[in-house]
């Protein structure tokens, strides 16, 4: 017990980080699992459908108004899903390149997680400062980590060594290099006037009010890195790589059973990770101009402070994963060169032309 | 036809018009679905659609408005049914003293339902008019030895047939008369 508590006493930060990660996992897995019902029931309103509304647990069903509410809006539908794709058969085809073929999944879904290492999802809890990697190259270590989740789908589109999946690894690859580039010029502006790569600096820039959060400041920057979002995540109107109607599911048509649960959270926990990123950078993360939720709190004891931040930084992600859901049923998909056409010929010239016109403003202002 | 194909102008190039369209469009579309119950998917096991008349669903057994079952066993239905779903057991040359010496029963008639092709030969076969298709168009069961629809099932899914003609009611009284008579 004594051994114990010394380790926790003399490795304070070790532990707190680790307590800090598991928080983080056991918010966002349930997240993912929620936003496909969410994604299910959107879906199914917005096209005249009920959803599921079937699923029910025994005894919690039972209790009077409570139960049947939860079973009508699919609460226990995200169990039911998860529970049968453990159960599902793990096939394996016997073409496929078997290596590649198990490591795909996880390499589609470990950078979507670690993504949220940097994201400041609160202020203060406490001495805790609510963010697990407190990085002054926060940004860039985001584009590094984000990119390689597209290789996931990529290496997942050869190992299947079949057509379907091929063309989707393609289609992956092609649609990385058309909005990565206008991705990262999109942030550049956003930097130049926060000063600072470190995204709880980002954060502290936009906490004096509603006008000094950069969607109002850098609004093209955000209609870019909004687009390009989309792309990354694979969201329709940009699912190139999936595209059920055409291929089949695309890179994951090969895949069963938890593997194509892997790539399904890679899917959402993207979203929820994008989502995050546009908070923190253009949505002033854990802020809110009201009510005083903009400063950090000071006091130790402020703890519920530091909860609503945290809440506050929910409720905007959610918001934001809706909008990525609502989108879906809004536009078609756009062919493949469309999205290079809208990548390469608007998107690119448009984020240099929001730097250099930036740049001026703060030349002139400057002077 | 020819379909004349306008240059969009700058404003509507810019995609934000249709983006704003679409949107209103889901947006109006979840709105009534929520509130204004604007669903148009039916939620099946509880609700099911009333079939028109006339419609072909499963065929059942009907009883005559003495509680009399009205199929005679003649097997006409057995020999015509396509799929081969029906199986009937004929009660041999053993009177039934229940049904009074006036014309045979099935001892036993099973339609397989898995079989069953609702196609409704038996219906129009019966001379007896002591089989329909009826309205249910959805047999559901967790076993096929389940789905196999034995006599005592299929009279009770099939009801009362209120026919006004009534043969075999007048056929009991002849007979029993026959019993009495007494030649002088």
């Amino acid at each position: 017990m004594q051994a114990l508590l010394d380790i926790l006493t003399n490795h304070r930060e070790v532990v707190m980080t680790l307590a800090k990660v598991l928080a983080v996992l056991s918010i966002l897995l349930p997240m993912v699992a929620y936003s496909v019902l969410a994604e299910r029931k959107i879906s199914a309103l917005i096209q005249d459908r009920v959803g599921p509304n079937r699923v029910a647990l025994p005894l919690i069903s039972s209790i009077p108004i409570l139960g049947p509410f939860l079973t009508r809006l699919g609460f226990w539908q995200p169990m039911a899903d998860g529970l049968k794709s453990f159960l599902k058969e793990d096939f394996t085809p016997a073409h496929v390149r078997k290596a590649y073929f198990w490591l795909a999944p996880a390499i589609a879904l470990v950078p979507a997680f670690m993504t949220m290492a940097v994201i400041p999802f609160g202020s203060y809890l406490g001495r805790e400062k609510m963010v697990l990697a407190d990085l002054n190259v926060g940004i860039l270590y985001t584009f590094g980590i984000v990119s390689l989740g597209v290789y996931g789908l990529v290496l997942a589109g050869y190992a299947a060594n079949s057509k379907y999946p091929f063309l989707g690894g393609i289609r992956s690859s092609a649609q990385l290099i058309s909005y990565e580039i206008a991705m990262g010029m999109s942030v550049v502006p956003v930097f130049m006037l926060v000063g600072d790569l470190n995204l709880g600096k980002v954060i502290h820039y936009q906490a004096e009010g509603l006008s000094s959060w950069l969607l109002f400041k850098q609004p093209i920057a955000f209609v870019i890195f909004m687009v390009a979002a989309f792309a990354e995540t694979n969201r329709l109107p940009f699912d190139l790589p999936e595209s059920e109607t055409e291929l089949v599911g695309g890179y994951h048509t090969e895949y069963s059973s938890m593997k194509f649960a892997l790539f399904f959270m890679g899917e959402y926990s993207n979203m929820i990770a994008s989502s995050a990123m546009m908070v923190t950078l253009f949505l002033g993360g854990w802020t809110l101009p009201w009510f005083g939720l903009n400063v950090r709190p000071t006091e130790e004891s402020a703890l519920w402070i530091g909860l609503a931040h945290i809440g506050i930084f929910l409720a905007k992600v959610v918001s934001l994963v809706a909008i990525f859901i609502w989108v879906r049923w809004m536009l078609p998909r756009f062919r493949y060169d469309q999205l290079m056409d809208l990548g390469w010929r608007r998107f690119i010239p448009l984020g240099l032309a929001n730097i250099v016109i930036t740049a001026v403003i703060l030349f002139l202002q400057a002077k | 036809m020819i379909v004349k194909r306008t240059e969009l102008s700058w404003f509507e190039r810019l995609y934000f018009p249709t983006l704003w369209s679409g949107l209103r469009v889901t947006a109006r579309h979840f709105y009534n679905t929520l509130f204004r119950s604007g669903r148009v998917t039916m939620e099946y096991p509880e609700q099911r659609w009333t079939v028109p008349e006339g419609y072909r669903g499963a065929p059942y057994l009907v009883k005559d408005a003495e509680d009399r079952t009205k199929c005679v066993s003649c097997q006409l239905c057995e020999f015509v049914c396509p799929p081969k779903a029906i199986k009937i057991t004929p009660p041999g040359p053993a009177v039934d003293p229940s049904t009074g010496n006036v014309e045979k029963r099935p001892r036993e008639f099973e339609i397989n339902m898995l079989r069953c092709i609702f196609c409704g030969f038996c219906q129009e076969v019966c001379p007896e008019e002591a089989i329909f298709l009826m309205k249910d168009y959805s047999l559901t069961g967790l076993s096929r030895k389940e789905m196999i629809y034995n006599k005592e099932k299929l009279l009770a899914l099939g009801g009362v047939h209120n026919d006004q003609i009534q043969k075999w009611k007048k056929k009991q009284v002849e007979a029993a008369s026959q019993e009495t008579f007494k030649p002088e």
